[in-house]
């Protein structure tokens, strides 16, 4: 096995590290970096949990599958699990904020990639509709919610909610 | 002390669930996420056939390859006795080992297991172990089963449990004879992988000489050390067991199995803490198994459609190493109590074949909802009556209670007829219908399902490992409270709801009270999340721990202020004397007195400021449901879409209406999954065909439509009032949606039912009639 020397930044915290060319990210980032918010469900790509935003030459940060892509690809990158989302003094980012409000969870193991998907396709201002934000989730399963929660949360999320607590 | 003390702020409330803060910024912990200093990693070699014989196992590359601390083999592993257990304790009786014994009997089937420094190197020698294997012809299906080899050479039959008799016995069939009408129906029910986002998981260490600490992701860390404790013959109290999070379970993690005894007698064997964390192909192909069977049903009905006698035959296809070998007689005890059958009878089968054994699923007896309330539709059509009408003339009413049916169930408050009525003031049939009749003069196929049922939920005290549960209450020195519970939560945020109701019992705020369930070493034994308890048994005990304990406050609070108990309120942490204002006191100075100044106590009382109460509840908490669900089937592509889906269902007091929908959801959509998408379909060579969540359909956010809840709240008799929820959607789902497609397409005739009903099913019973209709045509 090959092996690798990489430097990349980890939720504004530049690590350096050497790694084995088939490691994938979401290992390195658990395994090695400690990062175990990103859970790693189905390890090929369709479940969507292990995804983390990534940002490479300046590009605004983009959702990515962590059990795709190899820890070397990530090689100067910045990225951003879910332990980077919440603000420093603890207050939840609004995606983590909404989807709390909505019950957008149980066990809370599909989560962290759902959290991602939504906090980098509302990043930098941007203004999604709900058509967007739900096309996206078409890329994460969640076994416990039925989704219902994670819907409710895209509405809040695109001010398209009904007040709380009302249904249909 | 009662249910009239008017502390309900939070029971009912959608109160934001504790979990969380936690799980919402990557800081839960999973039993992957757990790091033992020395740690190895464990990979299974598993069996690439279904059946034969071992007849080379060469693990000489694979040890030689750096990195590889020991390759156990049955060999090595089998030095350690063992006695596995169904989750009823009683013993396994398949010969059944932790690793393969010289033959495999299914796909997957653990052979070998690899100890290494990480995964990917166990992976790396996993994958250079040679093993031959002379392979015979599979028994797949269980029709092989009733003609082909023993599944277990050395047993009599591959029929490990039958109960009944084939033939109806003659009572049934004499009315049966004479019924009016009588209706058939036969369902065939595909495999299902429960497939939890988090796979099986545990990390298993020994610590001195018989200390043993598992993280493992289950449903109850308590039964887990009664089970390991019970099959490895070694006193509980060493046994420690800790499951902070887990990423689902649905019955699947109702109990550890071979892999997670194999790591745990090989971490006694190699002396170092051992990690297993399965992967997907393993979760899909190798984990338990659920639901494969096949019923057949018949009804007889009189001129007015009431329902007169019924004859169920059911038979199961149980894999070779399965959980419980059993015919699954719970599906023809819990098939009429909703309905007023005179006469039932049944047979019931289950069989051994070469593929992965059946483990539990949400609703295990679920097909008597399926078989029933699908027949009753096919019936309304035969005899030409409305289904709903149908349904309201035989379904049990509250004048009707007490009803015992003829499996010897006795109803004494469901509420099915309710839940329907209650649903019927929300969907506008009439409207429907007429929009149906419209689409299909334009080609468009729009079909209503409408199903009711009863469930039993926290059973208690008639079956081993269901018991009742304990809570333990403590209002600490600082004044917040701490709760220790016997339940489990995978998922179900029972640190929110027993927050709730010991908030509310004790008069504190909820930001106060913390509640902790998971460790063996806290608590006292329950079986955790199995057959939807938690609220109803868990929160029973939480309920009543925290009444005994504000008592106690109120005795010291009388003693201390020279008042009478009955004159004290706790109320959002304070302390209030009835006429006395000013002597209101918080209850942390109370807390405080109880912890430290014991001589101020009333004499004799103990000291401290805490409560335990086990709650035993009746044996069988009844909840009960009506669904409706609309839906459009696209004759040219075979795809249904879902309209409209509205539960009516009656838990009884509702703790917070947020979790108790989230329960209806998630077994809702698990049942769109086992209706439209999900199968683990075998080849006839017993090979398992869903690898990947790519072949293996999960559905999918766009797969869900929103649902629509209406809550009737009759009160259970348990203390508090819950009924359980966890398991309904999943038992009332697959018939409603199933009823809605027939409906869709019964221009078409009677739909056979085999799930999944994919589009290539759907459009197979559509062009089969169609070619119906051409070759009538042509005569």
């Amino acid at each position: 096995m090959s092996e690798h020397r990489i430097e990349l930044t980890v939720n504004g915290r530049r690590h350096g590290a050497t790694v084995e060319a088939r490691t994938s990210l979401g290992e390195f980032l658990r395994e090695e970096l400690g990062y175990t918010g990103t859970h790693l469900a189905c390890e090929h790509g369709v479940c969507g949990a292990c995804t983390i935003m990534l940002a490479e030459n300046g590009n605004g940060g983009q959702a990515v599958r962590s059990c795709l892509m190899l820890a070397v690809q990530a090689d100067g990158a910045e990225v951003t699990t879910i332990e980077g989302l919440a603000e420093a003094d603890g207050s939840l980012h609004p995606v983590q904020q909404a989807l709390r409000d909505n019950y957008g969870l149980q066990c809370g193991f599909c989560t962290p990639g759902v959290a991602i998907t939504l906090a980098a396709l509302t990043a930098d201002g941007a203004r999604p509709e709900v058509e967007d934000l739900e096309a996206a989730m078409s890329g994460h399963i969640c076994r416990c919610t039925g989704y219902q929660g994670i819907r409710r949360a895209i509405r809040q999320l695109t001010g398209t909610a009904q007040p709380a607590g009302e249904h249909a | 002390m009662n249910a009239g003390v008017p502390f309900r702020r939070m029971v009912g409330k959608r109160a934001p669930r504790k979990e969380d803060a936690r799980l919402l910024t990557g800081r839960g912990q999973y039993t992957d996420d757990v790091r033992m200093p020395g740690m190895l990693h464990c990979v299974f070699v598993r069996s690439p056939v279904a059946r034969g014989t071992i007849t080379a196992l060469n693990l000489k590359a694979a040890r030689e390859l750096p990195g590889v601390h020991a390759i156990y083999t049955h060999a090595d592993i089998g030095q350690v006795p063992i006695q596995l257990m169904t989750f009823f304790f009683t013993p396994i009786a398949a010969p059944i080992s932790l690793l393969a014994n010289g033959r495999v009997a299914c796909v997957g089937d653990p052979v070998a297991l690899v100890i290494a420094e990480s995964r990917a190197i166990a992976e790396d020698a996993a994958a250079l172990v040679e093993l031959e294997i002379d392979e015979e012809v599979p028994v797949v299906t269980i029709s092989d089963a009733a003609r082909g080899a023993l599944v277990h050479p050395g047993t009599e039959s591959n029929c490990s449990q039958e109960m009944g008799a084939a033939e109806i016995p003659e009572a049934v069939q004499a009315i049966l004879d004479k019924a009016a009408h009588r209706v058939t129906k036969t369902i065939r029910h595909q495999r299902i992988a429960q497939s939890p986002m988090e796979a099986r998981a545990c990390v298993a260490s020994f610590d001195g000489a018989e200390e043993l600490t598992i993280h493992i992701s289950c449903q109850s860390p308590h039964f887990v050390a009664r089970y390991v404790s019970t099959v490895l013959g070694v006193p509980q109290e060493a046994i420690r067991v800790v499951a902070k999070d887990v990423g689902g379970a649905f019955g699947l993690k109702n109990m550890p199995w071979r892999e997670e005894m194999a790591v745990i007698v090989a971490a006694k064997l190699f002396r170092r803490p051992l990690k297993w964390i399965e992967d997907r192909f393993e979760s899909l192909t190798a984990s338990s198994h659920a639901r494969e069977q096949e019923i057949t049903l018949t009804a007889g009905f009189d001129a007015e459609g009431r329902l007169l006698a019924a004859h169920g035959d059911c038979s199961i296809n149980n894999g070779a190493w399965p959980m419980g070998e059993d015919c699954n007689i719970a599906v023809h005890m819990f098939m009429w109590p909703a309905y007023k059958l005179p006469a039932y009878s049944f047979h019931t089968r289950g069989w051994y074949t070469n593929t992965m054994g059946l483990g539990g699923y949400r609703g295990p007896w679920a097909l008597e909802s399926l078989i029933r309330e699908t027949l009753l539709d096919d019936a309304a059509r035969q005899i030409g009556i409305d289904p709903i009408e149908l349904r309201r003339r035989n379904l049990v009413r509250r004048e009707d209670q007490p009803m015992t049916t003829g499996m010897d169930i006795t109803v004494t408050d469901i509420t099915p007829y309710e839940c329907l009525e209650k649903l019927l003031s929300e969907v506008d049939v009439a409207a429907f219908r007429k929009e149906q009749a419209a689409a299909r003069k334009s080609g468009r196929y729009l079909g209503l399902g409408v199903t009711t049922y009863v469930e039993p939920t926290a059973v208690a005290g008639i079956m081993t490992p269901l018991t009742g549960e304990t809570a333990q209450v403590r209002i600490e020195a600082t004044g917040k409270v701490t709760a220790m519970l016997s339940t489990h939560s995978q998922g179900h945020g029972m640190a929110t709801t027993m927050a709730q109701v010991i908030a509310d019992r004790l008069g504190v705020a909820y930001d106060d009270v913390t509640v902790f369930d998971s460790d063996s070493a806290i608590g006292s034994y329950s079986p955790g999340a199995a057959g939807s308890r938690q609220g109803v048994i868990a929160g029973g005990a939480s309920w009543r721990a925290a009444e005994l304990l504000a008592d106690k406050v109120k005795r010291i609070a009388a003693h201390l202020y020279n008042a009478s108990p009955e004159t004290i309120t706790i109320e959002d942490g304070m302390i209030h004397i009835a006429g006395a204002p000013e002597m209101s006191r918080p209850l942390r100075e109370v807390a405080e007195i109880a912890h430290g100044e014991p001589f101020r106590l009333p004499e004799g009382m103990e000291t401290g400021l805490e409560a335990q109460y086990r709650y035993q509840p009746p044996p069988m908490t009844f909840t009960s449901a009506a669904h409706a669900c609309m839906v459009e089937v696209d004759p040219e592509t075979g795809f249904v879409s879902i309209k409209r889906w509205v539960s009516s269902e009656d838990c009884g007091t509702i703790i917070n209406p947020g979790i108790v929908e989230g329960q209806i959801a998630g077994g809702l959509a698990q049942a769109i999954g086992q209706v439209l998408l999900e199968e683990m379909p075998y080849d006839a060579h017993g090979n398992p065909l869903a690898a990947t969540f790519k072949d293996y359909l999960m559905p999918a956010y766009t797969d869900i439509p929103d649902f629509e809840y209406l809550h009737a709240n009759t009160p259970s008799q348990t203390i508090g009032g819950m009924r359980g929820v966890g398991e309904g959607g999943a038992i009332i789902g697959p018939p409603t949606l199933v009823n809605a497609i027939a409906d869709a397409l019964a221009p078409f005739g009677p739909l056979d039912v085999a799930l999944p009903l994919s589009p290539h099913r759907v459009l197979e019973h559509i062009e089969r009639a169609e070619a119906a209709v051409r070759l009538e045509e042509a005569i």
